[in-house]
């Protein structure tokens, strides 16, 4: 479980999160939505520690995070697995090295049992036959699904999700979906994800948080969210002409 | 007040780089791909501007050197130490600015706006030493390679040009070559270039790696990678010549 309590973020003068109070669950996908701009990214971020915070505390289970010493932090990232908008697989290396790199780092595994454990982390996302291709060779769907590999070849107990959809058709969209979703249930991960794609949120959002102008003015479970009077998020939920056709001919 | 914080900054970053490793295996591995990709990788461009300065040196020596009362293996010692002194370190570290130091430059500035860094630091990794340490010790250790072949390539082109043309006997060429020979010049060359792969491959890699933005933002970090190391490594030419040479 990830607690993050009265969290405040600014850059110089602009506040982009603002008393930000949430719990996301174990086990379950937690979803971060809101417009471009709301804070998702810098939220994300923030929980992950790649930004510092000005207030507030962000707690993995019983450990707070921003208390937390350099040595200490890096124990805890060592648990987080994390799906970048852009998959962030490094272009040099391949998709076999890319998913070896975490257990190459922090595991005294023999070459085999590496070779082992990322060929499961690939067959676990449907990809197989692609050790030796380099990310320039490979589509972005197929990028985002390495980049899954990666993110969960040393178990993690955190997954994090910057807009795992953005830039895919929407058939490939759905298989990332489904994938994040059975995956955080198979390993009974603390899951989060943040997205503005509305198919994901009725799919796979267990919890759903709405950010608007860096303050939380919402929370529900997928189904809560077709039934809202919050403004605000139904002017989000309901922004395509698809979306406005279907709520008045459910 | 930029100046200072940039260099507080670049402080920092050179603390992280010196951490103590992950992982030794993994640093040596990287070490030796960078070894490739800055050292070996150079090998072309540093023969081809060597030969053509060690010919032209000769040419231009020679010219000014055209009167009886001077003895003519005079252009030799004065190729030679040209090369020794001067070309072979800090011209050499020049070119290498720039070929090498903006390809850090880019290289990692790239994999910052592209979130590869952030995929680092996520994972637990030392981003920065991880990236940066082997880089320092391949260049480290091959830019003196690349300065001593420098000075034979560059000594063996004035050679060539005596041997095309008939400005100067080969052999008044060879004596002005080994006549005074300091062997202390070279240690003194080598000694400089340590330094500058040392300057090049840190300030390009700060260029690089607090780069924001995009595309844009990259060519500007590796633009601004290859004037900074140039005029660090002529600062540093400067207080080395008069620290060691004085």
């Amino acid at each position: 479980m990830i607690e993050v309590k009265h969290l405040t973020k600014k850059f110089e003068d602009k506040t982009v999160l603002d008393d930000v109070s949430i719990t996301f669950e174990q086990g379950k996908t937690n979803l971060i939505i809101g417009q471009s701009g709301s804070g998702k990214t810098v939220l994300l971020k923030s929980i992950v520690g790649l930004h510092t915070v000005d207030q507030g505390e962000i707690w993995y289970d019983d450990r707070q995070y921003n208390s937390l010493n350099f040595k200490q932090k890096k124990e805890i990232r060592k648990e987080i697995g994390m799906l970048f908008q852009g998959a962030a697989l490094f272009d040099s290396s391949t998709v076999e090295e890319n998913v070896m790199l975490p257990l190459d780092m922090f595991t005294e595994m023999s070459y085999k049992e590496k070779l082992s454990r990322v060929n499961f982390c690939l067959e676990r996302v449907n990809l197989t036959e692609v050790n030796s291709l380099f990310p320039s060779e490979i589509s972005g769907g197929m990028k985002k699904r390495v980049a899954i590999a990666r993110a969960i070849a040393l178990n993690p107990k955190y997954l994090f999700c910057d807009e795992p959809n953005s830039g895919l058709d929407p058939q490939t969209g759905i298989v990332i979906d489904n994938l994040i979703k059975n995956i955080t249930e198979e390993f009974n991960i603390t899951t989060i994800i943040n997205t503005h794609d509305m198919n994901s949120v009725i799919e796979i959002g267990d919890k759903v948080v709405f950010i608007y102008e860096g303050k939380k003015i919402w929370e529900g479970s997928n189904q809560e969210i077709m039934k809202t009077e919050c403004k605000e998020l139904n002017e989000f939920v309901f922004a395509t002409n698809l979306a406005k056709k279907l709520r008045e001919n459910p | 007040m930029k100046f200072f914080e940039e260099a507080g900054q670049y402080f920092i970053l050179l603390t992280k780089v010196f951490a103590k490793p992950e992982k030794y295996i993994l640093y040596y591995r990287q070490t030796v791909k960078e070894v490739e990709k800055i050292g070996l990788n150079s090998f072309g461009i540093v023969v081809i501007i060597s030969i053509f300065v060690g010919a032209v040196i000769t040419i231009q020596t020679n010219y000014n050197l055209e009167n009886p009362l001077l003895p003519r293996y005079l252009v030799g010692v004065t190729v030679r130490d040209s090369l020794l002194l001067e070309f072979s370190s800090t011209m050499v570290a020049l070119i290498l600015a720039g070929k090498v130091g903006s390809s850090i430059a880019s290289e990692i500035g790239t994999m910052r706006v592209s979130e590869q860094i952030d995929a680092l630091e996520i994972m637990g990794v030392n981003s920065a030493s991880y990236l940066i340490l082997p880089k320092i010790i391949a260049a480290m250790f091959f830019f003196p390679i690349l300065s001593l072949l420098s000075m034979f390539v560059g000594i063996f082109g004035g050679y060539l040009t005596c041997i095309l043309t008939d400005i100067l006997l080969p052999s008044d060429y060879i004596y002005g070559i080994q006549y005074m020979f300091y062997p202390h010049y070279i240690s003194y060359s080598v000694t400089k270039v340590v330094f500058y792969a040392f300057i090049i491959v840190t300030i390009s890699s700060y260029q690089g790696y607090y780069a924001e933005g995009g595309a844009l933002e990259v060519g500007r970090s590796s633009t601004k990678a290859v004037v900074y190391s140039s005029i660090l490594v002529l600062l540093a030419n400067l207080i080395l010549t008069k620290l060691i040479l004085s």
